[in-house]
C-alpha cells in the first residue's frame, strides 16, 4: 500500500506527492507522456536523443549534471515507446536544487549546436553498442516491423536507422521540445523525506510559473486484427540459432492484461514454470528459454523465446511451443499452479514496493495510466483472475494467425 | 519574481547514519549478522560462503556448484525444490564471486515456516544429479559462446588475465574445453569442503524479528552439517603475471572496440585504498568526471566510460572500461591517457574537489537506504574481516583527500610503464 496525495497546478502539472521518512533522501520523478510512439516515421529515434539533449544544458542553467552532482545528488532518465521518464534522488536538505534544475528544463533548453552534435554521435554509439554489435541485437529491430504494419510500435525507441539520428536538426528539437515538454503533459512525483507543505510551496515557487503547454490528443494510428501467421527467417553470425514468437495482445490498461501476465508466470516465471520444465529439462530442445509481455500502453506482444539447443532443428523447435501454448487452451490450469502465480504476483509487487524510486515510478506510471491509486490495485486483479479466464485468453491469444514469428538461424560453421 | 539563474542554497550533508548489522551466533557458530530495518513484511536472507572461484581446483567448479545448489536432495527433486519456493512466491538468488558464493532467499515473512525447510535441506543435503550436471554444462557451454562474441566480455575475460595470468582462479582464461572436464565427484568435493557452518556467514535483512534468528537456529545452528574438511591455500597472486603495454584481441568485424587500461593494485585493506576511491571517482567514477566529460560529452566517441577500483579478498585492481567506435578507437585511447597525464601533471582544482565531495557523500548515502543496501554493505567489509570503521574511514577519505594528495597517488600508481592496455576489436 502506498499512500499518497495529489495536486494539479494551474498551468496542468500533475504532483504526486508519497512521504516516507525512512530516507535521508528524496527522489523526484518527472514522466513526460511522449515516447517513440510519438515520433514521425521518417525521424524515428527522436524521442530518445531528445532525453539526451535534455542534458546538455537548459534556458537559465548551463549545465544540468554539475549542479546536481555538486548538491550530491545522482540522476538517470530512460525511454520506452510509450514515455520519457527522468528521476533523480539527492539529500532532502538539498531538494531545492531538484526543483531548481527541472522547472528550468522544462521552462526551455538551451539548444546548443554542440550538444545536439555531441549526442547525435553518442547515441549513434549507443546504437552500435546496443543493437549492431551484440549477439542477437537487431532482433527488435526485425520483429518489430513483422509483428506491427501501421501503428507506429513497429520501430523501436532507438529508430529504424541510424540515419534518422544522423540527419536530426536543431529545427526538429526545437519543435519537439515545444510540442510535447511542457506542464500539461507531465506528471510529477516526489517521495521520500519531505513534507508536503514543502513539496507544495516548492513546486508552486518553481513550475507554477512555466506557461501551460497545449497539451495534445494523440491520434495514432491502431494496427488492425492479425489475420495470418507471419514469418522471418534471417541468418547471423552468431553461435545458437534462437526463435522469436510475438503474439498480439491487449494493452497495459486493458482489464485483462492481468491474465496474459499470470499466463506468462505459468510459462516462464521460476524454474517450476512449465517452458523451462518441459522444454529445456525434458525435451532438451531449448537451451535457454522465456515467455514475457511488453507491457505496452496500447495493444502489445506477448512474446516467447528461447534459444535452441544443440542440433534441434527449428521446426521442432517451433511445434515444441505451439504445443505447449496448445495445453494452455486445450486444458484449464489447476487450482495449485493458479495459486502459485498469485503467491508470486502478490510478493514481487510487495518487493517492488521497496525504495523511494520503485514507489515514485509506480505512482507516475499509474497516473498516466488513469490514476495513481491503481498502483494500490494490481494486487487484487491479479488475485481476481480465475482458471476460464486463462483458458479463454490462451484461446484468444495463441493462435498462429495472430503471430509473427522471427526464426534467427545461426549461420553454418564454415 | 524568481532569478532562475542564481542557484538554491547548498546543504552541507551533516550526517551520515548507517544502521549497523547486529551480530550474533547460532549455536554451531555461524555468525548471524541482522539488519531489522524497514516496515514491509519481508526479508532477505544471504548464505555466504567462502566457495568462489579461487578455492577450486579445477575451472567451472565453484560456479556448477552454486548454481546447482537446489537441484536435487536426497528428499526433493530439482523439481519439487523449484515447485516449493515459487508456490510460496519466494526468490532465490544465487552468486558466485572470485572469493565467495552466497545464496540469497528473498520471501514474504509470512511464508517463512514454509521455505526454510526446504532451504535447509538444499544446503545442508544438494545432491548434484549427473542429469542436473549435464543440462548445467550443456546450456553454459552455449552461453560461452555467445559471450564469445561480446566485445566487452571477452575484454573483461581477457583483461583479468593480462594482470594475473593463467596460474590464480582471478585470472584463469576460461577455454571451451574446459566445460568437458567438469566431474560430478570434483562438485560433491566442493561442495561439502565449502558449504557447511566452517566457512558459512547469514546476513538476514528486512523486517527481521527475534523469533526468525531463533527459527534460523533451529534450522541451521545444528552440529548435523559440520564438515572436518579445511580451506584449500590459495595460490599466491604474484606481481610478475601481468603483461603491461598494448594487447588486442582481433575482431575483424567490430563496429566497436572494447578498451580496457588498467592494473593491479590492492584491496580495501591497503591504506592507499580509500583515497584513491576518492581519485578514481574525479578520473571516470561518475557522470561528471574527467573520462565522460571528455570522450562521450565532448567528443561523442561512446556511449558510455568509465573506471573503476575493484576489491578482492586477496587482491584488487584498477580498471578503465568504454566501448568505441572503430574509427575512433585510437584518439580515444590518446585521450585516456591525456586524461590521467593530467592527474599526474596538475593538481585538482578546489572546485572540483568540492564538486567529487558532495557528489560521493551524496551516492554513499543512497548506497546505504534501506534494509538490503544495508546488508550489502555489511557483506562489503564482513568479506575482508573489516570492521564499520572502514566506513568512517572512507567518509573520512572524501572529505580530507586533498588535491595535492589526489596529485601524488596519480604518479605513484598511474605511471604509463606500470598500466596494461586492451582492444577487442580493431583498432
Amino acid at each position: 500500500m502506498i499512500k499518497f496525495e495529489k495536486f494539479k497546478l494551474e498551468n496542468g502539472l500533475t504532483v504526486i506527492y508519497h512521504h516516507d521518512n525512512s530516507t535521508p533522501l528524496v527522489c523526484m520523478n518527472i514522466l513526460y507522456d511522449v515516447g517513440a510512439r510519438d515520433e514521425d516515421e521518417s525521424r524515428t529515434g527522436f524521442a530518445h536523443l531528445f532525453e539526451h539533449l535534455m542534458f546538455g544544458g537548459s534556458l537559465n542553467i548551463p549545465s544540468y549534471d554539475e549542479p546536481l552532482q555538486r548538491v550530491g545528488g545522482e540522476n538517470n532518465a530512460f525511454t520506452t515507446n510509450d514515455i520519457t521518464n527522468y528521476y533523480l534522488t539527492l539529500p532532502a536538505d538539498n531538494i531545492e536544487t531538484a526543483f531548481w534544475l527541472e522547472s528550468d528544463r522544462m521552462l526551455s533548453l538551451a539548444f546548443t549546436d554542440k550538444s545536439l552534435d555531441v549526442q547525435r554521435n553518442v547515441v549513434i554509439e549507443e546504437f552500435k553498442q546496443r543493437y549492431l554489435n551484440q549477439p542477437y541485437g537487431d532482433v527488435w529491430l526485425l520483429l518489430r516491423p513483422l509483428a506491427y504494419k501501421v501503428h507506429p510500435y513497429l520501430w523501436d525507441t532507438i529508430g529504424k536507422e541510424i540515419s534518422h539520428i544522423a540527419d536530426a536538426t536543431m529545427e526538429d528539437v526545437k519543435s519537439f521540445f515545444i510540442k510535447h515538454y511542457h506542464p500539461s503533459n507531465a506528471i510529477m512525483v516526489l517521495a521520500g523525506n519531505l513534507s508536503f507543505d514543502r513539496a507544495k510551496q516548492l513546486s508552486d515557487k518553481y513550475f507554477a510559473p512555466i506557461a501551460a503547454g497545449k497539451k495534445i490528443k494523440r491520434n495514432l494510428p491502431q494496427e488492425p486484427k492479425q489475420n495470418e501467421a507471419r514469418a522471418l527467417s534471417v541468418e547471423r553470425d552468431v553461435p545458437v540459432s534462437a526463435i522469436y514468437k510475438a503474439y498480439k495482445m491487449c494493452g497495459r490498461t486493458d482489464a485483462k492484461f492481468h491474465t496474459c501476465d499470470l499466463m506468462s508466470d505459468i510459462l516462464s516465471r521460476g524454474d517450476s514454470s512449465r517452458l523451462y520444465n518441459e522444454l529445456v529439462k525434458k525435451q532438451k530442445l531449448f537451451s535457454d528459454i522465456n515467455a514475457y509481455l511488453t507491457a505496452d500502453y496500447d495493444p502489445g506482444l506477448f512474446i516467447v523465446t528461447g534459444k535452441l539447443a544443440d542440433g534441434i532443428k527449428m521446426e521442432a523447435a517451433d511445434k515444441a511451443i505451439a504445443d505447449e501454448l496448445q495445453k494452455l487452451i486445450d486444458i484449464k490450469v489447476e487450482a495449485n499452479e493458479l495459486q502459485k502465480v498469485k503467491n508470486k504476483a502478490e510478493s514481487t509487487l510487495e518487493f517492488s514496493e521497496m525504495g523511494i524510486m520503485n514507489k515514485a515510478l509506480n505512482l507516475a506510471i499509474s497516473e498516466l495510466f488513469g490514476d495513481a491509486e491503481m498502483v494500490n490495485q494490481e494486487g487484487e486483479k491479479y488475485q481476481a483472475v480465475t482458471a476460464e479466464n486463462i483458458q479463454k485468453m490462451a484461446a484468444e491469444v495463441f493462435n498462429a494467425n495472430n503471430c509473427s514469428t522471427l526464426y534467427y538461424h545461426a549461420k553454418a560453421k564454415a | 519574481m524568481l532569478n532562475r539563474a542564481v542557484a538554491p542554497v547548498i546543504n552541507a550533508i551533516k550526517s551520515v547514519e548507517i544502521t549497523k548489522a547486529a551480530e550474533q551466533k547460532l549455536d554451531n557458530g555461524i555468525p548471524l549478522n541482522v539488519i531489522n530495518v524497514g516496515s514491509q513484511e519481508l526479508i532477505k536472507i544471504e548464505f555466504l560462503f567462502a566457495a568462489g572461484y579461487v578455492y577450486q581446483q579445477s575451472p567451472l567448479v565453484a560456479s556448477t556448484v552454486n548454481e546447482l545448489i537446489d537441484s536435487g536432495t536426497h528428499k526433493m527433486s530439482a523439481c519439487q525444490i523449484a515447485d516449493a519456493v515459487d508456490y510460496y512466491g519466494a526468490f532465490l538468488e544465487t552468486e558466485v564471486a572470485a572469493d565467495f558464493a552466497s545464496l540469497s532467499v528473498f520471501t514474504l515473512n509470512k511464508h517463512l515456516d514454509k521455505i526454510l525447510p526446504v532451504i535447509e535441506d538444499v544446503i545442508k543435503n544438494a545432491q548434484f544429479p549427473d542429469e542436473e550436471i549435464a543440462l548445467n554444462i550443456t546450456n553454459k557451454q552455449q552461453r560461452f559462446l555467445v559471450d564469445e562474441q561480446k566485445v566487452n566480455t571477452v575484454a573483461r575475460r581477457h583483461f583479468l588475465n593480462l594482470l594475473y595470468g593463467d596460474n590464480t582462479y582471478y585470472g584463469y582464461l576460461l577455454k571451451h574445453a574446459d566445460f568437458e572436464k567438469v566431474t560430478k565427484s570434483q562438485l560433491v568435493q566442493f561442495f561439502k569442503q565449502y558449504y557447511n557452518p566452517a566457512t558459512c556467514r547469514i546476513i538476514v535483512s528486512g523486517k527481521v524479528s527475534a523469533e526468525i534468528s531463533t527459527k534460523l537456529n533451529a534450522h541451521f545452528g545444528g552440529n548435523d552439517w559440520l564438515s572436518q574438511t579445511s580451506i584449500n591455500q590459495v595460490n599466491t597472486i604474484s606481481p610478475n603475471a601481468t603483461k603491461t603495454g598494448e594487447n588486442i584481441v582481433l575482431k575483424q568485424d567490430a563496429l566497436q572496440s572494447a578498451i580496457r587500461i588498467g592494473r593491479v593494485l590492492f584491496n580495501k585493506t591497503h591504506p592507499d585504498y580509500l583515497p584513491m576511491q576518492v581519485l578514481n571517482t574525479v578520473l571516470g567514477g561518475y557522470f561528471g568526471s574527467r573520462l565522460m566529460s571528455n570522450i562521450r560529452e565532448d567528443k561523442g566517441y561512446t556511449y558510455g566510460i568509465g573506471s573503476g577500483i575493484a576489491s578482492q579478498k586477496y587482491s584488487g585492481y584498477f580498471f578503465i572500461s568504454t566501448e568505441v567506435g572503430v574509427d575512433v578507437c585510437a584518439d580515444a585511447i590518446n585521450q585516456i591517457y591525456i586524461e590521467i597525464n593530467r592527474l599526474r601533471e596538475e593538481e585538482i582544482s578546489a572546485d572540483e574537489m568540492e564538486l567529487v565531495r558532495n557528489y560521493m557523500l551524496g551516492s554513499f548515502l543512497s548506497t546505504i537506504d534501506g534494509a538490503f543496501a544495508l546488508a550489502d554493505r555489511f557483506k562489503g567489509i564482513a568479506i575482508y574481516d573489516l570492521d564499520y570503521d572502514y566506513y568512517d574511514k572512507y567518509l573520512s577519505a572524501i572529505c580530507n583527500t586533498t588535491p595535492k594528495q589526489l596529485q601524488e597517488l596519480a604518479n605513484k600508481y598511474w605511471q604509463k610503464a606500470d598500466l596494461t592496455e586492451l582492444i577487442v576489436g580493431k583498432k
